[in-house]
């Protein structure tokens, strides 16, 4: 018996940590209903309340003047719908670490990348699942979906959930407690979906704004997941991305914080704190 | 390397000008149950995160089974098994997906990782409650799961971290029961830290650990060799008082330890000399006992300080 499973301890593959930390991810979110409910009712009340507040004085100058805010909103809605979770799942490295789990996973012999990115893959799993349970709702205001548009969709959430997990794990990796991050996500993260064209149309925005907003990575995210959702193929869409631009900044940002967290995560001695 | 599992030389560490290790040294055979017993902030904790590769010394050399945990991390965690004071387990999963979640880490999968997965569980009694969350188990309970999980890789080393740490006295037992199982069965070294002296005792090794420096180490029963054949606690108001005529009236090794006065019986007489401590003190001391030297006897004659009081 001690042969035969000593053998099997000889190599660890990275694979198998990423899909069994993925995998821990999944079963977690799926046992903690809480989770569930919060991250798809937060974004819909925004939603309904802001969309039915705003929706009066909204007038934008762009293109997608006859469509209602409600409708407007709706794309950034569901981006929202995809931080909370994203952001959310991977804070919980912070929980792992203060309630011990995260100290068993240190001395096992895989490399702490391969554990970043498992939890990494998880959080923009979860993400993903949400945008799409929200954009079911897509119907009921009148946005048809083909299957095609719903494929880009999801596509640009994807990328938008990897990238927004891996700025959320980068930025837990180094924190002790999830007071800190709440500051953080009032902070940063918050103005980061306000000012990414979720809320209001790039064109209408004071010209400073729109210069944060042009340098906000999520921008293109939004920029692209609208396009995907309106299967809009013309090369410049209404806020002035390029589908292109989009979808070369969301990759870029998502593999960014990929690599980030993964070399941050191998750095020695970091983590390993309890 | 020998027959040796564990190899500590010199091993020295500092936080700010604190020091935590102060040039430790010390060794733990196949097969052996080793304690490293000392009063907390003694250093025992830093010395057990530094041997799990979860900390660098500043210098001196660590060896588990021959690889350095500084140099060759990754061939360290694969000869261990970890068991850490705090729970490391996932709440939120059930006892055998944390014991499947851990050998993947390991390499370990399929049909070879549910077998092993199968033998844990009965080998640590906790077979009928595998599908149980671990939320919902006992502490004594959890703690067998814990050290399930330390073993499914099968170490050759088993370190543990104050392993008693909120166990009823019935799973203290259960442990220890384990613990020999383990050694004799799996030819398993175990080294524990603690700073229960009970636990120490059972041990076929003991290095007791003060203010980073080990202060003593060898086996319990050669330890506690070193203090004599008895010795004599006598508790009273003025210990001082005590002590002084106990010194100057009998010509006694009498020493002020806390509240008591301790005296160091090395020819066994101690049990003669009761009726004339009686005799000259009376009704200034409440209490004379005579026992045999314990690891708190040594642990005092090697510090001068009461590790009872130490520990609490």
């Amino acid at each position: 018996m001690n042969t035969d499973t000593s053998s099997s301890v000889r190599r660890a593959p990275v694979s198998l940590a990423v899909y069994s930390m993925w995998r821990r991810e999944l079963t977690r979110f799926w046992r903690q209903k809480s989770r569930l409910i919060g991250a798809v009712a937060t974004p819909l009340v925004f939603w309904l309340v802001l969309g039915a507040g705003f929706g009066r004085s909204f007038n934008p100058t762009g293109g997608a003047s006859d469509a209602s805010y409600l409708e407007y909103f709706f794309p950034g809605t569901v981006v929202l719908a995809v931080l909370f979770t994203a952001i959310y799942s991977t804070i919980s490295i912070i929980e792992d670490r203060q309630e011990g789990f995260l100290q068993g996973v240190m001395v096992a012999p895989v490399s702490r990348g391969g554990i970043v990115a498992g939890k990494m893959l998880g959080a923009t799993t979860l993400a993903v699942v949400q945008g799409v349970v929200m954009l079911m709702l897509a119907p009921l205001i009148g946005l048809p979906l083909s299957f095609a548009s719903f494929c880009y969709a999801i596509a640009a959430l994807f990328g938008v959930a990897l990238g927004l997990s891996g700025l959320g794990l980068m930025i837990a990796w180094s924190m002790d407690s999830t007071a800190g991050f709440h500051a953080i996500m009032n902070l940063l993260l918050m103005p980061m979906w306000l000012l990414s064209g979720a809320v209001f149309p790039i064109a209408d925005a004071h010209p400073i704004l729109k210069a944060i907003m042009y340098a906000n990575p999520l921008t293109y995210g939004v920029s692209g997941f609208r396009a995907g959702l309106y299967h809009n193929t013309a090369a410049v869409s209404d806020d002035g991305i390029s589908i292109i631009v989009s979808v070369v900044v969301t990759v870029l940002f998502a593999m960014f914080m990929l690599f980030g967290s993964i070399r941050m995560a191998n750095r020695p001695n970091r983590g390993g704190r309890s | 390397m020998g027959d040796l599992s564990i190899e500590v030389s010199d091993l020295t560490k500092t936080f700010g000008d604190r020091k935590a290790l102060d040039r430790v040294c010390f060794r733990v055979e196949h097969k052996h149950i080793a304690a490293l017993l000392g009063p907390n902030g003694g250093g025992k904790t830093t010395l057990f995160r530094i041997l799990a590769t979860l900390l660098q010394p500043d210098s001196g050399s660590a060896r588990i089974c021959g690889f350095d945990p500084v140099t060759a991390p990754d061939r360290v965690r694969r000869t261990l098994g970890v068991v850490f004071q705090s729970p490391s387990l996932d709440k939120k999963l059930t006892a055998a997906e944390n014991l499947r979640h851990h050998g993947h880490l390991f390499g370990m999968r399929g049909r070879s990782l549910e077998r092993r997965i199968g033998v844990m569980l009965e080998k640590f009694n906790i077979d009928d409650r595998a599908n149980d969350r671990v939320e919902t188990l006992s502490g004594g309970l959890a703690r067998r799961v814990e050290i399930a999980k330390g073993m499914l890789s099968s170490p050759s080393v088993l370190l543990l971290d104050e392993p008693s740490t909120g166990l009823d006295p019935a799973a203290r037992l259960e442990l220890w029961r384990q613990l020999d199982e383990v050694r004799t069965s799996d030819g398993v070294a175990v080294l524990m830290t603690t700073h229960i002296l009970d636990e120490a005792e059972r041990c076929d090794r003991v290095t007791i650990l003060d203010e980073g420096k080990v202060v003593a180490d060898d086996s319990p029963a050669a330890l506690k060799a070193q203090v004599g054949g008895a010795v004599i606690t006598i508790e009273a108001n003025k210990p001082q008082e005590v002590a002084a005529r106990a010194h100057s009236e009998l010509n006694l090794p009498a020493e002020v330890v806390g509240q008591s006065v301790r005296i160091e019986s090395p020819d066994g007489n101690g049990a003669a000399l009761i009726p004339r401590l009686a005799e000259i003190f009376g009704d200034g001391v409440h209490a004379i006992t005579l026992g045999h030297p314990t690891l708190e006897d040594v642990f005092i004659r090697r510090t001068g300080r009461n590790f009872v009081r130490e520990v609490d």
